[in-house]
């Protein structure tokens, strides 16, 4: 505070707390309405005092959505691709910045551009990739002659088949295969000093040796950053796990959301709505609160 | 810039690039490439192949009032919602800013909305502003057939904004915060002594020095309101009512998907790939000037 200003520090303070019932009242009214009976979450207007009917609502919306294995679908998935996301990016990163190779820039180059074109926009290609994962192969061996050689010599017809559709690498693959983490890192690298890695090099380490007991752990809070980021990020898959999980056994809890819309004509049961979207949203919600700082950190550093 | 120490045996220094090469070949460039051949061919119906058909995938959904209806709708979108998102998110940051009593409050809690998937708030907005149940209803009351986001466009279109809005005022107000403190105390305190008041100081110094992050900030809302926006429309009101909430990518998700154009698709994949690459494209030259290595 650099003056004295009673006034403004009056508006400031409502304005602001305005701002802060305008983000929580959402997460309030969600939590209220999970907590009503079909008769008053349909009110006009719905009463604010909580109703007593939560567990049991709970417990419903649990069962209808089938939410248990959901959930754990989410965790795997969402694990996966932090962790993917980690190690994939650091090694990645350690290549561009601690080598020097001929095609290193148009490494670089082949990766930033990932950047461009979210999965959202390519959806459909990258559906069809996944389809038959081996089919960029097969087309390019089948273009280059490479699979009529191969016919001809061993007699082997080549048939590259691969199907990841309901299957978890189906789901974590493509969400790996952009740029977001390798710059990060890479950020990170450029400012570790050079004295380090001279005296490293002095006390024999080779490359291997320097990225695993050295650049790994100073990359420990990166490594946080932009975990905690990617968990979000992945929870959060709405798109892509629509269409690669057509079997229920590999649903996410957010997919599953669209089962408890009310649907029109039937019985509007927005306290069951509610109390599923509550289930849905807490697990991320926990990681914000729990990492808040690693969050932070990770949205200015990785700048999606 | 680049490394003075480095590490010999190139060979080794490729092979750690390796695996995100194959990930980003398989998932990214192979599906980009695709899609570019699907949108100049034609599938037969009868298989057999794909027919060279040139520009006329383009031509047919450019000469589709469907589509445009779906690019304005887009644009409504992202004009409105970044808009919103972005001077409610500044405003709040700059009054947090002002540190005073309390502002740690709004550090942690304004982020919030942030971490909830899109189509979890989509439902709960779905059934705050629902016009027979929730709290549009009161208004209703007053007012019968004020409100309906089922039969009227513009109340679905409003309802989606501000759904969209009210995740991404969270992840604004922490770039404006983060920009915000940079800004050294004691060119504010030498203002405050030349006797500029307080929205002096904001308009004369604060603004201008976060210019980059405004135009960061404008570049990164409407991307994420294109790709973004999917979960909520498809959970509030899977583009209706008439197509008034169609926005670009559920529009290539239900040509793709449920009707099965995969070259319509595909052509409408290419428009929208050549507007993210153009607005990146403008991101860049932004983010060149802000990025600074020791």
């Amino acid at each position: 505070m650099v003056e004295r200003t009673p006034i403004l520090n009056f508006f400031t303070h409502l304005i602001l707390f305005a701002g802060f019932v305008f983000c929580v009242a959402p997460f309030v009214i969600v939590a209220i309405a999970a907590s009503h009976n079909l008769k008053d979450v349909n009110d006009v207007p719905m009463s604010l005092l909580p109703g007593s009917d939560f567990w049991v609502n709970i417990k419903t919306a649990w069962t209808t959505a089938d939410l248990g294995p959901k959930l754990l679908n989410s965790f795997i998935m969402a694990f996966g691709v932090a962790a993917g996301k980690v190690i994939i990016s650091a090694l990645t990163a350690f290549s561009i910045v601690y080598f020097r190779y001929p095609g290193r820039m148009l490494i670089f180059w082949l990766i930033f551009i990932t950047l461009m074109l979210p999965l959202e926009v390519r959806i459909v290609p990258t559906y069809a990739v996944v389809t038959n994962v081996l089919e960029p192969y097969q087309t390019i061996m089948d273009l280059t002659g490479l699979s009529w050689l191969i016919e001809k010599i061993s007699g082997v017809q080549v048939q590259l088949s691969l199907g990841l559709l309901n299957s978890y690498s189906g789901l974590i693959l493509p969400l790996i295969a952009t740029a977001t983490g390798t710059f990060l890192y890479r950020q990170f690298f450029l400012t570790v000093p050079d004295e380090l890695t001279e005296a490293a090099r002095m006390d024999g380490a080779g490359a291997l040796r320097f990225f695993v007991d050295i650049l790994l752990p100073l990359s420990r809070n990166n490594m946080a950053a932009l975990g905690t980021i990617m968990f979000l990020w992945a929870w959060n898959q709405y798109l892509w796990p629509l269409l690669i999980t057509t079997d229920q056994s590999h649903a996410m809890a957010v997919t599953e959301l669209k089962q408890l819309i009310p649907n029109v004509g039937g019985a509007p049961e927005w306290h069951i709505a509610m109390a599923g979207t509550l289930i849905v949203m807490l697990p991320p919600m926990i990681v914000v609160v729990l990492m808040q700082r690693w969050f932070v950190r990770g949205l200015i550093a990785t700048e999606k | 810039m680049e490394k003075r120490v480095t590490f010999g045996r190139w060979t080794i220094g490729i092979l750690f690039a390796v695996p995100q090469l194959i990930l980003i070949f398989t998932f990214f460039y192979w599906p980009a490439g695709q899609a570019v051949y699907w949108s100049l061919t034609l599938q037969q119906p009868w298989g057999g192949g794909n027919i060279w058909v040139g520009l006329d995938n383009f031509r047919s959904i450019l000469a589709n009032a469907d589509y445009w209806n779906s690019i304005t709708a887009s644009m409504i979108f992202a004009g409105i919602s970044t808009g919103l998102a972005m001077i409610i998110a500044l405003v709040l940051a700059a009054l947090t800013d002002r540190q005073l009593a309390g502002s740690w409050l709004y550090r942690v809690v304004l982020i919030w909305p942030y971490g909830i998937a899109a189509p979890a708030l989509a439902l709960a907005f779905r059934f705050i502003l629902a016009p027979e149940a929730g709290f549009m209803a009161v208004v209703n009351k007053v007012w019968p057939g004020f409100w309906d986001p089922g039969l009227d466009g513009t109340d679905a279109m409003a309802s989606v904004i501000i759904a969209f809005s009210w995740k991404y005022v969270g992840y604004n107000f922490i770039f404006f915060l983060a920009a915000l403190q940079a800004i050294p105390r004691s060119l504010i305190e030498a203002a405050a002594m030349d006797g500029s008041g307080v929205i002096r100081r904001f308009w004369d110094i604060q603004f201008p020095l976060i210019t980059p992050t405004i135009f960061f900030l404008l570049v990164i809302n409407i991307t994420e309101s294109f790709q973004d926006s999917f979960g909520i429309v498809d959970i509030m009101t899977a583009g209706g009512p008439a197509n008034a909430t169609n926005l670009m990518v559920y529009k290539i998700y239900s040509d793709g998907f449920k009707g099965l154009d995969y070259s319509g698709a595909a052509a409408q994949s290419i428009i929208l790939m050549l507007l993210i690459i153009a607005l990146t494209i403008v991101q860049f030259r932004f983010i060149e000037r802000r990025v600074h290595y020791r």
